[in-house]
């Protein structure tokens, strides 16, 4: 499947151009001249997202549904998310530095995904078997996922203000952090948002697991685990008793035990067509 | 002379004396009267006059060589100061220098505070002034336009503007780092001296939420109370109402920790989610070091906001040079696009 004679690799290489430009370019203006071009980084991060949508569009057409069928795929969703929720996020709170680390952790997830080919060598055309209900539980878990990627990169923020404040280190690129408020706020947001998407998600996967019991194996337990951890977090964070940089490390921990889950939740499932890249999914 | 000329005479901090810029100033009437004889002085074609504490300069454009001789003796009539005194402080410059002298007012750093943005509001209405009154001209408004839009260039490309310099606007700072936006932030000051007084006035400034204060004696609380329209509150009520309020200024005059570490704690566990600013002002300090370990609470003493201030300082003056060029390149600019209209041959320099 093509778009202007170019396949869906190519657009999602030009997306992460967009976001590792705007990456470099966030570097140099706060390196160079101490200031933050929000609305460049903005620019960038949005022209990246417009042109990974049409890959993973490109490359949902090819496998015939939602395009989460391998690693590759699901890094690149997971970005794509993250992304469009800093697209509200950061249009909404105007949030110092957030579009600078979005763009950052997308340049990293997207770039890495594309530069292992290993990771896109394998393809699951319909991977959900024509269900369309699996479908959105497996495309929403991986949306939460990337509410809890903006998550973990507030978490930080918080911490490096954090850290700033307490060892009175000022300048360079801490002047540019937002309010500890402000990232607490944030974070309890991502946080309730994040637990939110995935109860929905888990919701409907459970409803089939009910159906079929055996299917219920370790990755799924695992995907459960992390679900639980992230809700067990947003409660205590309620009831007051998990805040300030204990929930920010929390919420770091999680997210890396979230990524961590992915490789054998993506091992466990259907198996996949040994025959390379869906047809014309190549530009 | 065979061309007009762009002219700056006056004095500033950097040329005179407090005592003779006291009496250089143009207060009251004065501005009006000098206004008035400027404008039927024989070939001044267009003036400005910038009139703040630091300074007082004439920005014009002259047809006839003896005009600027003219108005210096106008501005020492009006103000009763001998011509030879005047002489000895000062400032007079033409053309591309007066435009860059222009440009580096702006900008804020011909000011004794670098960086300080209330000199580019003194020149904007030093500006608004002259137009409304009809005395500048061609010339004059492209240069000042010219300031405005340069002095505005250097503070978003340079750190000149960057941090706060003296030690109650870092507080300030400091708990917008902490708290976002003030007005949800409630305020205790812990005695009634000056430099708690300057840190209180300094947050409510800013609009900070509402404010209380107390001291030791509390017709002294009452007193700066009344000046911000906070609450008084007796001495021997502070533990009980320390976790209401999100940033405490103590400045009081006690000889050991009248904010234990203890005290702290029980605050942050009624407090729970909302961070604790603690600004000890008092020698010696009246806050106990500790208090610095809990968690989501920050203190910061007296050495560590003037240490911020003299970085903030630095910082700024460390970006004088840069300033000066780009200025000074615009200025070039400008005086190529305004000498032409001038008429005849200008030397630059």
């Amino acid at each position: 499947m093509t778009f202007l004679g170019l396949g869906d690799r190519t657009w999602l290489w030009l997306a992460s151009v967009c976001y590792f430009t705007g990456l470099v370019l966030g570097t140099l203006a706060l390196l160079r001249d101490r200031r933050q071009p929000r609305l460049t980084i903005y620019g960038f991060v949005a022209a990246g997202f417009v042109l990974q949508t049409l890959g993973l569009i490109l490359r949902g057409l090819a496998v015939q549904g939602c395009p989460i069928g391998n690693l590759f795929e699901i890094f690149q969703f997971t970005a794509w998310s993250a992304i469009s929720l800093y697209l509200v996020i950061g249009a909404t709170f105007r949030l110092s530095l957030l579009g600078y680390f979005t763009s950052c952790l997308s340049a990293v997830l997207t770039l890495v995904s594309l530069a292992a080919p290993g990771w896109d060598a394998a393809h699951r055309i319909n991977a959900f078997g024509g269900t369309p209900w699996v479908a959105l539980h497996a495309a929403l878990a991986l949306f939460s996922y990337g509410v809890f990627a903006l998550l973990a990169l507030a978490a930080g923020m918080y911490l490096l203000q954090t850290y700033s404040l307490k060892h009175k280190q000022l300048h360079g690129l801490f002047s540019f952090l937002p309010s500890i408020y402000e990232l607490d706020l944030i974070s309890v947001r991502l946080l309730a948002a994040g637990v939110v998407l995935m109860t929905w998600s888990l919701g409907i996967g459970a409803f089939h697991w009910l159906q079929d019991l055996a299917s219920v194996d370790t990755p799924k337990l695992l995907t459960a685990g992390v679900w639980l951890a992230y809700l067990l977090a947003l409660l205590l964070r309620l009831g007051r008793k998990l805040v300030s940089q204990r929930l920010a490390w929390t919420c770091l921990a999680l997210f890396a035990a979230a990524l961590l889950s992915l490789g054998p939740v993506n091992a466990s499932r259907h198996p996949v067509t040994p025959d390379g890249p869906p047809a014309a999914s190549q530009p | 002379m065979s061309a007009a000329t762009l002219f700056l005479l006056g004095a500033s901090h950097q040329t005179a004396p407090l005592e003779l810029r006291e009496k250089l100033a143009l207060a009251g009437g004065k501005l009006d009267a000098l206004h008035g004889e400027l404008q039927s002085l024989a070939g001044l074609e267009e003036f400005a006059v910038l009139n703040t504490c630091n300074r007082v300069e004439i920005y014009g454009v002259a047809t006839q060589t003896e005009a600027v001789a003219r108005l210096q003796a106008a501005l020492c009539a009006l103000n009763q100061m001998d011509a030879r005194v005047f002489e000895q402080i000062r400032l007079e410059l033409h053309d591309l220098p007066a435009i860059q002298h222009l440009l580096e007012v702006a900008a804020g750093i011909d000011s004794q505070m670098v960086g300080e943005t209330e000199i580019l509001g003194q020149v904007k209405d030093a500006y608004a002034a002259a137009q409304t009154r009809g005395t500048t001209g061609p010339v004059l408004n492209r240069v000042f336009q010219k300031t405005f839009q340069a002095a505005k260039h250097v503070r978003t490309h340079t750190a000149i503007g960057e941090g706060q310099i003296s030690v109650a606007s870092v507080a300030v700072d400091l708990a917008l780092k902490i708290f976002g936006d003030l007005r949800r932030c409630r305020v205790l000051v812990l005695g009634a001296g000056d430099i708690g007084e300057k840190t209180a006035r300094a947050f409510k400034s800013r609009e900070a939420g509402e404010m209380a204060v107390t001291s030791r004696h509390l017709e002294h609380a009452e007193a700066l109370a009344g000046a911000f329209a906070a609450r008084a509150i007796p001495f021997d009520q502070v533990a009980g109402a320390l976790p209401d309020y999100d940033i405490v200024v103590c400045s009081l005059a006690a000889p050991g920790a009248v904010v234990t570490r203890a005290m702290a704690a029980l605050a942050m566990r009624r407090r729970a989610t909302r961070s604790l600013f603690f600004i000890d002002l008092a020698l010696p300090r009246n806050i106990d070091p500790d208090v610095a370990a809990l968690p989501n609470v920050f203190l910061y003493n007296l050495d560590d906001l003037a240490k911020i201030a003299e970085e903030n300082l630095a910082l700024r003056q460390a970006e004088m040079e840069r300033v000066r060029a780009l200025l000074a390149e615009k200025a070039g600019a400008l005086w190529q696009q305004i000498e032409p209209r001038m008429g005849g041959n200008h030397t630059e320099g």
